[in-house]
């Protein structure tokens, strides 16, 4: 057998292969986003949706992030023609009550989407605890790197954006997040 | 009567022909027509940046709603006085270096430039060795051969 051939030969072999089986098994879906750790893009937005109970906003109102230091906010970008956002939907709301009294908020964008199908869907589903806003032209979902729906942020009470999640979100791993942001925002100095 | 019908109508005509009372088409230009240079900008802008919901294809080739609207960001951002390297900006910073349809030709990404030169360049020597190898003067059967 001639070693050295067989060296070369595995040598030039071995990184295809490893190129082709990550590129197998990786989502080209999934896009690392760059805005983790950067300032979160500012927004205005107006209110469609008004919330329940003591989450609520006024319909027409404008709620900028700006207005948002000091705490965390969750940003959800939804539609009512995307399924993913079903499955998401309870947790967002069950989590948008608990941590409320923490200084939490929830705000949903409605994504390429019209008002009365969004309105529509928040009834069909049994309501929405927290308020949904307008983005028109889709600005706001374009400087958040959005791609598709569901995708949530997590806004530290500084303005970062801490966290993004691609599809439906969890309760659970909204708490263990936002837990930890707590903690790290009751530990900073 | 008649006359001064005939004096108020051609003093209307004249009236609003008059370069004071009417928009020159000079001036109405600029609204009717669209900017043919802010447009083909935009164009090749659009034409650089991948859709995000699609697999490989640029904004500006994308019939989707979300391209749709990313042109229009491009226009408006152009419109604004960014220039071309700003908006590009814009959009890296948005959704990472993943958004250029053609990366940059710097650091890693070198390595998507610099290898299929490299597998060019190996498979010619792999190519020039093999042939000259095949067409290489047979070793003489006859030249140890005893004489018989």
């Amino acid at each position: 057998m001639n070693w050295k051939r067989a060296t070369i030969t595995t040598g030039l072999i071995l990184p295809v292969i490893g190129l082709l089986a990550f590129g197998l098994t990786t989502d080209p879906k999934m896009i690392d986003s760059p805005l983790p750790g950067k300032p979160a893009p500012e927004f205005a937005l107006s209110v469609f949706a008004p919330g329940e109970g003591q989450l609520a906003r006024n319909v027409g109102d404008t709620v900028r992030l700006a207005a948002h230091r000091g705490g965390i906010v969750v940003l959800n970008f939804w539609a009512s023609w995307c399924l993913q956002c079903r499955d998401e939907h309870q947790d967002l709301s069950n989590a948008a009550r608990a941590y409320y009294d923490k200084g939490v908020r929830f705000y949903g964008v409605l994504y390429n989407d019209q008002e009365p199908f969004g309105l529509k869907w928040i009834n069909e589903m049994g309501g929405q605890a927290y308020p949904s806003l307008l983005d028109p032209r889709t600005r706001t979902a374009i400087d958040y790197g959005l791609y598709g729906v569901p995708e949530t942020f997590l806004v530290t009470a500084d303005g970062r954006v801490a966290y993004k999640h691609i599809g439906p979100i969890s309760e659970r791993l909204l708490s263990q997040k936002l837990d930890s942001l707590l903690r790290a925002g009751a530990s900073a100095p | 009567m008649m006359r001064i019908l005939t004096v108020l109508t051609a003093a209307a005509v004249v009236l609003a022909s008059h370069p004071l009372s009417a928009q020159t088409p000079a001036q109405r230009a600029p609204a009717a027509q669209p900017d043919s240079a802010l447009e083909a900008m935009t164009t090749r802008l659009a034409s650089e940046l991948r859709c995000p919901v699609c697999q490989g294809n640029s904004i500006q080739d994308s019939p989707s709603e979300l391209a749709q609207q990313m042109r229009d960001v491009i226009r408006d951002q152009l419109r604004s006085g960014k220039t071309p390297d700003e908006v590009r900006a814009y959009f890296v910073d948005k959704y990472g270096e993943w958004i250029l349809l053609a990366p940059r030709a710097e650091g890693l990404n070198l390595i998507v430039y610099l290898v299929p030169f490299a597998a060019v360049l190996l498979g010619g020597l792999v190519v020039w060795r093999t042939v000259r190898k095949w067409t290489a003067a047979p070793p003489s059967s006859t030249a140890d051969t005893p004489p018989g």
